[in-house]
């Protein structure tokens, strides 16, 4: 709850430095300071000891997994900016404004890690969107930025129209809009209803284009393709993050209460194929290394969908193991292609030879992506894995996910091979000894998740 | 009223802004057929409210009237609404300065 007051609070506050100190890199420390205060505040209250207190009723309802996501997300969104914030600073001149969309995104990130309510959940996804259309759009000279903002917004509202209709319909059909629906208390709910089950569809195929998930991930390339590479960053790992958070949360209430009336599983099962299918296929034919990073985001996300159609304690434990592994490799991943002149495959040639540390860390990251052993990305995968097996159903989902798995490898290990083994003369923005250390940090504390994956899941319980 | 009148109007104009969106190539009409979906669930919604309604009568569990919370919905779609116009129409604005046009056939450069 403390979140959420705090990330909008520091977003006010740095609206007005915005005008208050003119100091272009003054911001990016300011920001620095509001999320490590962020950070603490949400570790303190984890901990029971609140800043605030505030009866939401039962609106927002904080969990020990809600915590920790949190804490998840602000951390990633603290690396984020420590590692590209100087990016940030030379795309406009509206420096302050960008952080304060970002913590307006971490606001809504923070009240879909705790909604119990469709309210909330409403609200929550408004809040992370409208941030992130204009986050899009920020290059306002160039069209492809221009192009993608106005692609962005007008399929995000279009899926919010499906979104409320479907929780109108819900609500039609069970009289309440509390997420955990007291059924029998209340005296009206005569069973699972046609316009529960109609309103649960429409709700499912509007999360599915916010997660980008196949047939509702057109809009994710052209996205993250002409969004300027540093929000693409952020939109493709926090946000995601986030969209699956409130999709496990909806799943694992609503969906196996009308489970009778449905098979959600086989909803799902065919949703995850067709995800890694198109996710994977397209990304191998990608030429620029941004687009390819695209298109492979759609294929983590049919990974992440596992959580979604297993729903057990592995599910839940390894979505967060999911969101902090992709998290941090992807915004490492985006740290160094925004250094590059040329994002295609070829600028990336003799990277190893011009600029060793950040090849051998890209290496890590990619090796992450791609869920090699000993990385954060294995153990990510291996428990959505375990999370089906453990339902017994649906076996072979397994072994269609370790192909696609594989395929992955090919594209991950393109850009390897064109760092270490082609000759060339990449072109790089200047790189400061800052930069190289906090890349070599960042890969370090994925072969520490990777290793001793304990250091998240040790949280959860004490 | 049967609320079935209510229904089926909404899910007229649903549809209608449904199809709108997918079928027209105007950004701004676009945008109003999503304004249109919106209204078609805030219509749904006090249909809904009126059918669900039942007074507390004493009883110490419920807070509210149950019903009444989807009126209180129906405001919270015309703010966010309203915030989605204000960044919608600077996006569509931004745009136009830059091709002179508001039709969504242009947006065809991040295809190749």
């Amino acid at each position: 709850m403390n979140a959420i007051i705090f990330s909008a609070g520091w977003g006010m506050v740095m609206m007005f430095c915005s005008f208050l100190i003119s100091n272009k890199s003054m911001y990016r420390h300011i920001a620095v300071i509001g999320l490590l205060l962020l950070l603490a505040v949400n570790i303190l209250e984890s901990g029971g000891t609140s800043v605030f207190h505030v009866d939401a009723g039962d609106m927002l309802v904080y969990t020990r997994f809600g915590y920790v996501f949190n804490s998840i997300a602000i951390a990633s969104t603290l690396i984020y900016v420590l590692l590209t914030g100087k990016d940030i600073e030379r795309l406009g001149n509206y420096v302050a404004e960008y952080f304060v969309l970002i913590f307006f995104v971490l606001c809504g990130v923070c009240i879909l890690s705790a909604y119990n309510n469709l309210l909330m959940l409403f609200i929550g996804i408004e809040i992370l969107s409208i941030p992130l259309y204009i986050l899009t759009g920020s290059d306002k000279r160039n069209l492809k930025s221009n192009e993608a903002a106005l692609k962005y917004f007008l399929m995000g509202s279009f899926s919010t129209g499906i979104m409320l209709m479907g929780i109108a319909l819900m609500y039609g059909g069970t009289g309440t809009f509390s997420l955990e629906v007291a059924r029998t208390e209340v005296g009206l709910y005569k069973g699972v209803s046609f316009l529960e089950i109609i309103g649960l569809l429409l709700l499912m195929v509007s999360m599915c284009f916010k997660v980008s998930a196949a047939p509702f991930h057109f809009w994710t390339p052209d996205v993250y393709d002409g969004a300027p590479a540093v929000f693409t960053s952020f939109m493709a790992t926090i946000v995601k993050a986030a969209g699956f958070i409130a999709f496990l949360k909806l799943c694992s209430v609503r969906m196996t209460a009308t489970s009778t009336a449905i098979d959600w599983q086989l909803l799902f099962a065919i949703i995850i194929i067709a995800t890694l299918l198109f996710g994977n296929i397209t990304a191998i034919f990608q030429q620029s290394v941004k687009r390819m990073l695209a298109y492979s985001s759609i294929a983590q996300a049919g990974f992440m969908l596992f959580a979604l159609f297993s729903l057990n304690e592995y599910a839940s434990k390894g979505l967060l193991l999911y969101a902090a592994a992709y998290s941090l490799a992807t915004i490492g991943v985006f740290a160094v292609l925004v250094k590059m002149k040329d994002v295609t495959f070829e600028g990336f040639n003799g990277l190893a030879k011009t600029q060793p540390v950040l090849a051998a860390s890209n290496t890590i990251f990619l090796l992450s992506l791609a869920g090699i052993p000993l990385t954060a990305g294995f153990l990510a995968k291996y428990y959505m894995l375990a999370s089906i097996i453990s339902t017994g159903h649906y076996i072979w989902l397994v072994v269609v996910a370790v192909l696609f798995a594989a395929v992955s490898v090919y594209y991950y290990f393109r850009v390897i091979q064109s760092m270490y083994f082609k000759t060339g003369e990449p072109q790089t923005e200047t790189i400061t000894k800052s930069f190289k250390i906090g890349l070599v940090v960042l890969a370090a504390i994925i072969i520490i998740i990777g290793v001793y994956p304990q250091a998240i899941f040790s949280w959860l319980y004490f | 009223m049967p609320i079935q009148y209510y229904i089926i109007l909404a899910a007229a104009l649903f549809c209608i802004g449904v199809v709108g969106v997918l079928i027209r190539r105007n950004a701004i009409i676009i945008f109003m057929c999503i304004e249109l979906m919106l209204n078609s669930v805030n219509l749904l919604l006090v249909a809904f409210s009126k059918m669900q309604y039942t007074p507390a009568n004493g009883n110490k569990s419920l807070a509210l009237n149950i019903g009444s919370d989807a009126q209180i919905f129906v405001f919270f779609i015309m703010v966010v609404a309203a915030a989605e116009v204000s960044v919608g129409l600077a996006i569509i604005v931004m745009m136009y300065r830059n091709v002179h046009s508001t039709d969504v056939n242009f947006l065809n450069r991040l295809k190749n």
